[in-house]
């Protein structure tokens, strides 16, 4: 620290003694100032700049920070604290760790610290065939399993250069739907519950049962459905399917009005979320964030608008932007979301065209059962179909849908064999969670619960 | 979708990087020395987001199909780049040896990338020169080797918690 600066241990005898006031604000922020405290524009303060603006990341190793006897680098001139909340903590929506540098109540610097959840699935991906990857990618996100499924399958699809009959296509659309409305319900739920509005949790999870039940009676199972197949989907919708997904959407809209009353006309839940963690949005895309984050501080970016993809050009909905990209806005796009993902399954309901629920070509989906009995021919594509599988031309491809919580995006490297060589993906959590140290700066600690639940980082996508 | 025009014919740094279409998209090869300024060209250019970067080793597919004049290297950092102005992807390949694996930053282009690469790090062992965090993010800071590398066999490694005591 150089001389011309105020002397440090001032400011820490002032903040003990409560005298907290605006001068000694300035003097704080004098004396904690790296040369850039305020975020400006991404076109103002050009690349070098903005690279020192990331020293909102704490760059210290895991292994130093958790050294005692690296307590006196750490906390050396007495000023600033650094706290670690989580792994194990119900607020860190899994096992995410954050660390905060405090000064006083003000975070300085913030570092998520992930891994913990980690078990290689980009690894896995490549052992198994392309028929069996789908059950390996919808373990990834747990809350939006059939956009795992979605994004695979048209990477793969894609390789293929395969035609998808349009009925699939809508089914795929109904579901990918359907589970944005279950993402965003428990989302709603859980930012509740961090913000201590304990019935929030009871309304989201019972508003997401509603689609799971649906989803178990489509797919068999609740979660990690393995539904959405390269080729199609696994099953076609069961007899009724119309009423049940009037019911669920019916049921579903009506209580949204419930969360108003709840969170969104509570003042307690608006103080608490009105103004906090903004940054603008030019920050947001240096940072590479999508979906709500994004969309609530002004760009209207929606990969089903912008890139459509399935039959996303034939519907009507509305894009989602917020003004005010805060916590709040964040809540209130999310709840927006829904209310479209609403009218848009509305129109699948009227829209959902007849047919095959997955492609007749026979290198990509497995004749049916009675065929295998009757011909040869059915009999040997089913063989070769399970004992090697599709084999897609050698090549790359990069697929993004837009998941509940952003871009989620498919890597696939093909050889030509029937595994993957190289499958990436990019899940939205991972990268919008780098956003967090930039929403955290600056802010209060009791913020910082509220920030990170507004980012709705899903482990599972995180570490994958 | 993608726009029309090809990109190397309104970005000058595009000018001599070997270039192909892959399922509609349009890839570069930018070398080493050059990828840092071509991305900076693109993002000046509209691509103001990189969506992606991750590292694919092709150690059992070294004769895949490049360009005549890329290098045919056992590493490759790929980065997908996304402008929203025009709703258009662009990726670039970039080779990287296996004797040197090391491949210069995008953080000071792109500070978005800081995640992406401390994972292809992690993961890949593809060093990226002048990261500001180079550390371990999705593995234990003391693990030893890179284990999306194809010679770095799944299950090879003992389950790091073997020695814990068991339940009785």
């Amino acid at each position: 620290m150089s001389e011309d600066q105020p002397t440090t241990g001032q400011v820490p005898d002032q903040v003990r003694e409560g005298s907290y006031d605006a001068a000694a604000r300035a003097r704080l922020v004098a004396v904690t100032d790296e040369g850039t405290q305020q975020l400006a524009p991404v076109g103002v303060t050009g690349a070098t700049e903005l690279a020192i603006e990331k020293g909102g990341v704490l760059r210290i190793p895991e292994s130093d920070a958790l050294d005692p006897d690296a307590a006196d680098a750490t906390f050396g001139t007495g000023e600033t604290m650094i706290l670690n909340v989580g792994p194990q903590h119900p607020s860190t929506h899994g096992v995410l760790r954050m660390m905060v540098e405090l000064q006083g109540e003000t975070i300085l610097r913030s570092k998520p610290v992930i891994g913990y959840l980690h078990t290689g699935m980009e690894k896995t991906g490549e052992e198994l065939s392309y028929v069996q990857g789908a059950t390996n990618v919808t373990r990834m996100d747990y809350l939006a399993p059939l956009h795992n499924e979605l994004v695979y399958a048209l990477a793969v699809e894609k390789l293929l250069a395969v035609e998808i009959p349009p009925r699939a296509t809508w089914i795929r659309m109904l579901m990918c739907e359907l589970n944005r409305i279950s993402s965003h319900a428990i989302w709603a739920a859980t930012n509740g519950m961090d913000l201590a509005s304990t019935s929030m949790m009871i309304f989201g999870l019972r508003e997401r049962d509603l689609v799971l039940q649906f989803f178990e009676k489509v797919t068999g199972l609740r979660m990690n459905h393995n539904y959405i197949r390269p080729g199609g989907v696994a099953a076609d919708l069961p007899e009724g399917w119309e009423d049940d997904v009037e019911a669920v959407v019916d049921t579903v809209g009506a209580r949204l009005v419930d969360y108003d009353h709840l969170l969104t006309g509570q003042p307690i839940f608006r103080e608490r979320t009105e103004g906090v963690g903004v940054v603008p949005a030019e920050l947001l895309l240096a940072l590479s964030a999508t979906g709500p984050l994004l969309r609530a501080a002004g760009v209207p970016w929606d990969l089903r608008r912008q890139m459509p993809y399935l039959a996303y050009d034939e519907v009507d909905f509305d894009v989602i932007v917020g003004t005010a990209g805060d916590c709040f806005s964040r809540y209130a796009v999310r709840l927006a979301e829904v209310r479209e993902s609403i009218r848009i399954v509305r129109q699948i309901l009227e829209k959902m065209p007849s047919g095959d629920y997955r492609t007749q070509d026979k290198k990509v989906t497995p004749p049916p059962r009675a065929r295998i009995d009757e011909s040869m021919e059915a009999l040997i594509h089913h063989f070769k179909l399970f004992t090697s599988g599709i084999e897609p031309p050698a090549g790359e491809v990069y697929v993004a849908v837009e998941s509940p919580r952003g871009e989620l995006g498919c890597y696939l490297v093909a050889d030509g064999s029937n595994r993957p060589m190289r499958m990436h993906i990019r899940t939205p959590s991972f990268v919008n969670l780098q956003s967090v140290p930039a929403l955290l700066r600056g802010g209060l600690i009791a913020d910082m619960i509220a920030i990170l639940s507004s980012v709705d980082p899903v482990l599972g996508d995180v570490d994958r | 979708m993608a726009s029309s025009t090809p990109l190397a014919w309104r970005v000058p740094e595009l000018d001599g990087v070997p270039s192909a279409v892959s399922c509609g998209d349009e890839v570069f090869f930018p070398t080493r020395e050059r990828y840092v300024e071509v991305a900076t060209a693109l993002r000046r250019a509209g691509f103001v987001t990189v969506s992606d970067l991750c590292a694919v080793d092709y150690l059992t597919h070294l004769d895949r199909a490049l360009p005549a004049e890329v290098p045919k290297t056992r590493f490759e950092v790929v980065v997908n780049l996304l402008s929203h102005a025009e709703a258009r992807r662009a990726r670039l390949r970039v080779m990287v040896p296996e004797d040197d694996p090391v491949c210069p930053t995008l953080f000071f282009v792109y500070p978005g990338t800081e995640n992406m690469e401390r994972e292809a790090y992690d993961l890949m062992g593809i060093r990226f020169a002048g990261h500001p965090d180079p550390s371990r993010i999705l593995l234990p800071q003391d693990w030893e080797g890179h284990p999306l590398r194809r010679d770095y066999g799944s299950g090879r490694v003992p389950v790091q918690f073997k020695k814990a005591p068991g339940p009785r």
